[in-house]
């Protein structure tokens, strides 16, 4: 093993190895509930052919490895659970090029959403990105690789439906290059209209290769953002809403939120509405469209735009939402997992109701928060019940409540989002099997040895 | 159960019927409005009940201290009306339910109340306040809860207002300066209007800012500006302090613009309008005022009501008008800089 050690320090130098119990220590857990496992070493590579290196070698002698971004997915999917090399992704965080014409950027594998969001802002304005709520420090690549969904996930999909080009490290060590970028120096199409690759890679969690470089599509800035809030008391209102809503084509960003503190919002469900214009003309005529669309409720009392006022505003428009952080750390200690299965929007009255319902039965706080993806195609419900990391009981209770998410989000026809190794294997025992024959295949094709993040997407 | 002292006779031999002729968003004659105002008089169905905006403005156009608009109101809940979306209604009715977490400051006998409005402890700065100030209360247990009237919730009124009033006793205050236009009213109009005992004397903060100005004349720098006046819903409910509003003005130089929106004339901020209406009728209220505003030559718009400044600040400020509440506005007078600024 020791010369595992030096082996990793010829390839990084001896600052960006780790096999000592500090780092160790760290890297073996996340915020979530899974139970933690430590690495035997942690390194940080800088550029694609050091990430080669690193997993040509961990190939040869068989070592897990753990490809990790900002560790903020919550469910365990960068602990790991074989042991092995958790390889840090953070300093290869390089912008590479953005094409401001055909609106699409190049990242590193371990660019994060905080980078990058600052880095247009200053240098091309006039563009974004579909940031997501979470934490700064999330990677934009890992974001993508868990199929993620940030502000701009309503009008045009997934976040990683916005791919548009990667470049991966295969575990056997081979540099792919998926989408126009393998035939041209553009990386504007992740396929189309060549076969598209980049489904052996996005949505793995990490087991099919280590992505080392991104493209990603932008989209227009526009000079305005405002927010509507909202409310009706009747969850089964609420498709209906979305349906109305997405059918204006007049916003930008769609959220769903319930909860029973502050007392102000209990009994409640809102719709936050962003919107977006270049001037104060073309904001009101959306808002416009929008108001008509869901006047009748309005007219049957059932549902009211609530009145924000001017201070409350930024804490709607700010990109991440500061205040998702604050309830994740709520009841204190650190500790924070949600689970957010992908339903029909459809499904959102159940939802609710099983949400408040296991809160009840395992005495936890909560807080469901959606968002829609796409023009209502299906949304993201997320069952958060915060914990603290220091109360044992609390914890396990939230766990129970999880599994049974989990359990009830698959009996409604939905899908786990970002599962932990156990949703994945509840996915897999009701999957087509000849599907999850292929799945077996195309993973024992790309990874042979079975050394990248081991235990996810273990097919049998 | 409280109950509203109304005078019907007043109404049998009134010939006017201000109350609802003079109302700005319903269009009867005396005639139809002597209907329709004896069939909420005797809670028959009236489309009155449906077309109010709970503007209060009947409050201060019954020449005869009758209680027209909370007799609406009443009729409104009778009948399970609701005049916001009940969502809303629900909402506002539990951010304002005490939970505890009111704040005092050195409490005496004289105390300012910021009501449940943060806002309105900014405002309180500087040398008008100084004496006052290490006394004052803040909190939904000290919040007058009139807003409800919007809400056709005279229920919750009747519920709550008098555990305020026990409650800003029980700190041992004898003497109330109430910062907020609406506690003024609540605890000078509906409170009288039901029978509730309001056990210590309240001043009006125009008073209070009046005396005060008087005080510190000496640092007055009169602003030699032209202003315009924005009337918020509750001074309906107390109009006998309206004459502050130019007393003050008198003495730190501003001239009030004469424009067709002001006095018994005003338009409200247009916010509640929005909730209970919808969108189009509080566009056209808000744009038609601010309009007038910007027509009479104004250079500020000075506000009464913490929420009318959230609600037309930014509109305003986008053509032009500088707004800013008359505190600030007293304060600018005496070289002291305002608290509450847009953007
Ligand atoms: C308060 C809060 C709010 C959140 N809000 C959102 C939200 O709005 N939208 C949303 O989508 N998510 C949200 N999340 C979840 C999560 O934080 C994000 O999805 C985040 O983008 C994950 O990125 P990460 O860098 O932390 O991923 P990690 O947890 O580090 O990794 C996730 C997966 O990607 C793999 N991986 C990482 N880097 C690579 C690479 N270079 N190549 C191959 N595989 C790789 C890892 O092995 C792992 O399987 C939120 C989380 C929190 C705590
Ligand atoms: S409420 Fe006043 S104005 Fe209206 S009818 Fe009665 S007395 Fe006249
Ligand atoms: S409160 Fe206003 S809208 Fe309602 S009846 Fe009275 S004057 Fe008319």
């Amino acid at each position: 093993m020791s010369d595992m050690y030096e082996a990793l320090v010829k390839i990084v130098g001896k600052n960006y190895v780790s096999n000592q119990k500090e780092e160790r220590y760290f890297y073996g857990r996340d915020p979530g509930l899974m139970s933690p496992h430590e690495p035997d070493y942690v390194v940080m590579p800088r550029t694609t052919e050091e990430v080669q290196k690193i997993v040509k070698l961990a190939n040869k002698e068989k070592i897990p490895v753990v490809p990790k971004g900002g560790g903020l997915a919550l469910t365990g999917l960068v602990i790991p659970l074989k042991g092995g090399i958790v390889m840090d992704m953070k300093r290869i965080d390089k912008i590479l090029e953005v094409n401001e014409r055909a609106r699409y950027v190049i990242v590193e594998g371990g660019t994060t959403e905080g980078g990058l969001k600052s880095y247009l802002e200053k240098h091309h304005p006039s563009l974004r990105h579909s940031i997501p709520d979470a934490p700064p420090i999330a990677t934009v690549v890992a974001n993508a690789v868990i199929h993620g969904q940030g502000r701009l996930t309503q009008q045009y999909g997934f976040n990683s439906d916005m791919v548009t080009g990667l470049e991966v490290v295969l575990p056997t060590g081979e540099i792919c290059r998926i989408g126009s970028c393998s035939i041209s120096k553009y990386w504007f199409s992740r396929g189309a209209p060549m076969p598209d690759l980049s489904g052996l890679f996005l949505g793995w969690l990490g087991t099919t290769g280590v992505i080392t470089k991104m493209g990603l599509k932008l989209y227009p800035r526009k000079k305005i953002r405002d927010v509507e809030v909202f409310v009706t008391d009747k969850e089964d209102l609420v498709p209906d809403i979305l349906f109305k809503l997405t059918h204006t084509e007049m916003v930008e960003d769609i959220n769903i939120w319930c909860q029973p503190h502050p007392p102000m919002f209990r009994e409640n469900h809102h719709v936050t509405i962003l919107i977006t214009g270049d001037s104060e003309e073309e904001l009101q005529f959306k808002k416009k469209m929008i108001w008509d669309a869901l006047q009748e409720y309005i007219d049957s009392k059932d549902g009211g735009f609530m009145w924000v006022m001017p201070d409350a505003k930024p804490t709607f428009l700010e990109m991440p939402l500061e205040s998702l952080s604050k309830f994740a750390d709520v009841r204190k200690g650190g500790g924070f997992e949600y689970s957010g299965p992908i339903v029909l929007a459809e499904d959102y009255p159940e939802c609710s109701r099983k949400l408040a319902e296991l809160a009840v039965k395992y005495k936890l706080t909560y807080s469901g928060m959606v968002r829609v993806i796409g023009r209502s195609h299906c949304i993201m419900f997320g069952f958060a019940y915060t914990f603290n990391r220091a109360d044992l009981d609390e914890m396990d209770r939230v766990r129970k409540a999880l599994h049974e998410v989990a359990e009830f989000a698959l009996e409604q026809g939905g899908t786990h989002w970002k599962p932990t190794v156990d949703e994945q294997k509840m996915m897999m025992e009701r999957m087509d099997p000849d599907t999850l024959k292929l799945m077996g295949k195309i993973k024992g094709l790309l990874d042979p040895n079975g050394i990248m993040n081991p235990r996810n997407w273990e097919v049998g | 159960m409280l109950a509203l002292e109304f005078d019907e006779t007043k109404c049998a031999n009134c010939k006017a019927v201000s109350c609802l002729v003079k109302c700005q968003y319903m269009d009867l004659d005396k005639d139809e409005a002597k209907i329709e105002w004896q069939k909420v008089i005797k809670s028959e169905d009236s489309p009155v009940l449906d077309a109010c905006t709970t503007c209060y403005a009947c409050e201060e156009y019954c020449p005869f201290g009758n209680h027209p608009f909370y007799l609406i109101v009443e009729r409104q809940e009778e009948r399970g009306m609701f005049t916001a979306p009940r969502p809303i209604t629900k909402q506002w009715i539990n951010m304002c339910e005490p939970a505890g977490k009111f704040r005092l400051g050195k409490v005496k006998e004289q105390a300012l109340s910021f009501c449940f409005i943060p806002a309105l402890r900014s405002l309180a700065r500087g040398r008008l306040f100084e004496s006052a100030l290490p006394s004052w209360i803040l909190g939904a247990e000290f919040f007058c809860n009139v807003v409800y009237l919007h809400f056709a919730k005279t229920s919750v009124i009747k519920d709550r207002l008098p555990k305020i009033t026990e409650n800003i006793e029980k700190q041992g205050i004898k003497e109330l300066i109430c910062l907020h236009d609406e506690c003024y009213g609540s605890f000078n109009s509906l409170a009288p209007a039901y029978g509730i005992k309001v056990p210590f004397k309240t001043t009006h903060y125009f008073e209070y800012l009046y005396n005060k100005l008087k005080e510190h004349k000496d640092a007055i720098k009169p602003l030699n500006v032209e202003v315009a006046y924005q009337r918020n819903c509750s001074a309906r409910l107390v109009p006998e302090t309206d004459h502050f509003v130019d007393d003050i003005f008198g003495l730190i130089g501003v001239d009030r613009v004469e424009r067709e929106y002001d006095g018994e004339n005003a338009l409200c901020c247009g916010e509640i309008i929005r909730m209970v209406k919808g969108y189009k009728l509080a566009d056209d209220v808000q744009k038609r005022n601010i309009d007038d505003i910007v027509n009479a030559g104004a250079e500020y718009c000075v506000f009464n009501c913490p929420f009318c400044y959230m609600a037309l600040a930014e509109k305003m400020a986008k053509r032009g008008i500088k707004p800013i509440h008359i505190i600030d506005l007293c304060k600018l007078a005496i070289g002291e800089k305002p608290a509450l600024e847009v953007g």
